[in-house]
């Protein structure tokens, strides 16, 4: 009897929560991948406070949220989807935008197709049937996606563009398709071109912010925030997280 | 409903069977009836995709049909294409990821016929391969029809690896599976729950067989 309950109290603390330990919970947009954590790291290093990261797609994000993920606070690739949180009851406020995405066509070392502002190359490409794979972001649920479709439309290449289209479920994975070659060329986001995972991949060129919606990045903190994430709030809109943000390409928001 | 995507699951779920089953006879039939030096390394490889993340198999997956990989480079050479987004992609990986699901049942298949049977098949003169047709696969039925059924059932419920090597492609690596998550994921409940309520209908029918096969088996053993 007593070893059962001495086997009780091991499995009860090894599922038991940790200790309220304030931690910032937060789910971001996968764009963010690299200049969130250097922001996280930064932000610990001034505060002691620890912060959890999860990326995805904006939308898979936001889904996760509205169905009772335990998040703290949700940065997203656009503001649809934090519009859509605050109609569904679940954020505290409506939020703040953090930063402006840009996005940028990227043709892998050895790819046919030339890389240009005005997505010429790609054009061409397609046409040619040089171009048999090209990455984007689901634009279903990826605000990534559809700035690239708007891309595409807006150059005329949409309609070319369709059948030759491998989908990443955010931009990361778009991105990663593009870094293994299998792809001759991706539309992704221009945060992460700028990672060292990229130095020396490819070519890339950055698309001009007419061709697309502009990428609204918003945050907003969610219902029960402790007071960790509440920092990170501000720290992220802070003149503190802007050198990172601008040196991963991102723009910064008029206030 | 996405019936393109659930066309798609399901010629790759008969293709994948289809390919997996020859196979499945050949190896099955050698674990059930030879012993060698290493079998049980042999088996634990072959069984490895039971609890390997699918995940583990996506990467390498992608790593392999990469264009930079020697064998991606060979095979663009040779078809002018690469195996990563197609659905010659997708069918080598679920070949792969139903290995255990094929051969295990067969092998359970020829185990279960009696040595004294082949004995008197091959004291009556059959050939090797006569006794094969007339005797061994008459009996060894119900396992490789388990196998056909689950390698089946099984790739319409593969998900991991699709999503790392398939690109979401409609008509190509588009599977239902996928399109169900693409669906929730764009908050479009209703089309996902038409494609759930389908392929659990269409599982749950595939796996009712597997269970009836297993008793018409063991009332007539």
């Amino acid at each position: 009897m007593a070893r059962l309950g001495s086997a009780v109290l091991v499995l009860a603390a090894l599922f038991a929560p940790p200790a309220s330990a304030d931690v910032a919970r937060v789910a971001a947009a996968s764009d963010l991948s690299f200049a969130l954590e250097e922001i996280a790291a930064a932000f610990a290093r001034e505060t002691g406070h620890e912060t959890r990261l999860t990326f995805g797609s904006s939308g898979n994000l936001a889904r996760q949220i509205r169905e009772g993920a335990p998040f703290d606070l949700f940065l997203s690739a656009d503001e649809w989807y934090v519009a859509l949180l605050e109609k569904a009851g679940r954020t505290d406020g409506a939020g703040t935008p953090y930063a402006i995405g840009r996005i940028v066509v990227f043709a892998p070392a050895g790819s046919p197709v030339g890389v240009d502002a005005e997505l010429a190359g790609v054009r061409s490409a397609l046409a040619a049937g040089r171009l048999k794979r090209l990455a984007i972001a689901n634009p279903d649920h990826a605000p990534y996606g559809r700035a690239a479709r708007e891309a595409l439309e807006h150059a005329g290449a949409w309609a070319l563009a369709r059948p030759r289209l491998a989908l990443g479920e955010n931009v990361s994975q778009a991105a990663q398709f593009a870094l293994t070659g299998s792809v001759d060329a991706a539309i992704i986001a221009y945060s992460l071109v700028l990672t060292p995972a990229f130095r020396d991949k490819g070519t890339h060129a950055l698309l001009p912010e007419h061709m697309h919606a502009p990428l609204r990045q918003r945050m907003v903190l969610l219902k029960g925030a402790g007071t960790a994430a509440r920092e990170l709030y501000v720290f992220i809109g802070s003149a503190k997280a802007r050198p990172v943000l601008e040196r991963y390409g991102f723009g910064i928001p008029a206030r | 409903m996405d019936a393109q995507a659930l066309a798609l699951s399901l010629k790759l779920a008969v293709g994948t069977a289809v390919f997996l089953l020859p196979l499945a006879i050949v190896v099955g039939r050698v674990l059930a009836w030879r012993r060698f030096a290493g079998k049980p390394a042999v088996e634990a490889l072959l069984a490895l995709p039971l609890v390997l993340p699918p995940t583990v198999l996506g990467f390498y997956l992608l790593v392999t049909f990469a264009p930079t990989s020697t064998f991606g480079a060979l095979y663009q050479k040779l078809f002018g294409t690469t195996l990563a987004f197609s659905f010659e992609g997708l069918l080598v990986a679920s070949v792969i990821a139903n290995i255990p699901f094929a051969v295990q049942p067969v092998q359970r298949g020829f185990e279960s016929i009696a040595t004294e049977v082949r004995e008197a098949a091959w004291l009556c003169g059959m050939s090797g391969w006569r006794a094969f047709w007339r005797v061994e696969l008459p009996l060894a039925w119900p396992g490789l029809l388990t196998a056909f059924v689950l390698t089946f059932a099984h790739t319409l419920g593969e998900f991991g690896v699709v999503l790392m090597v398939g690109g979401n492609i409609p008509g190509e690596t588009r599977t239902a599976a996928i399109a169900i998550y693409d669906r929730a994921q764009a908050l479009d409940d209703h089309a996902a729950g038409v494609m759930a309520a389908t392929l659990l209908a269409l599982s749950f029918a595939a796996i009712g067989v597997v269970y009836w096969l297993d008793r018409a088996r063991r009332h007539r053993g």
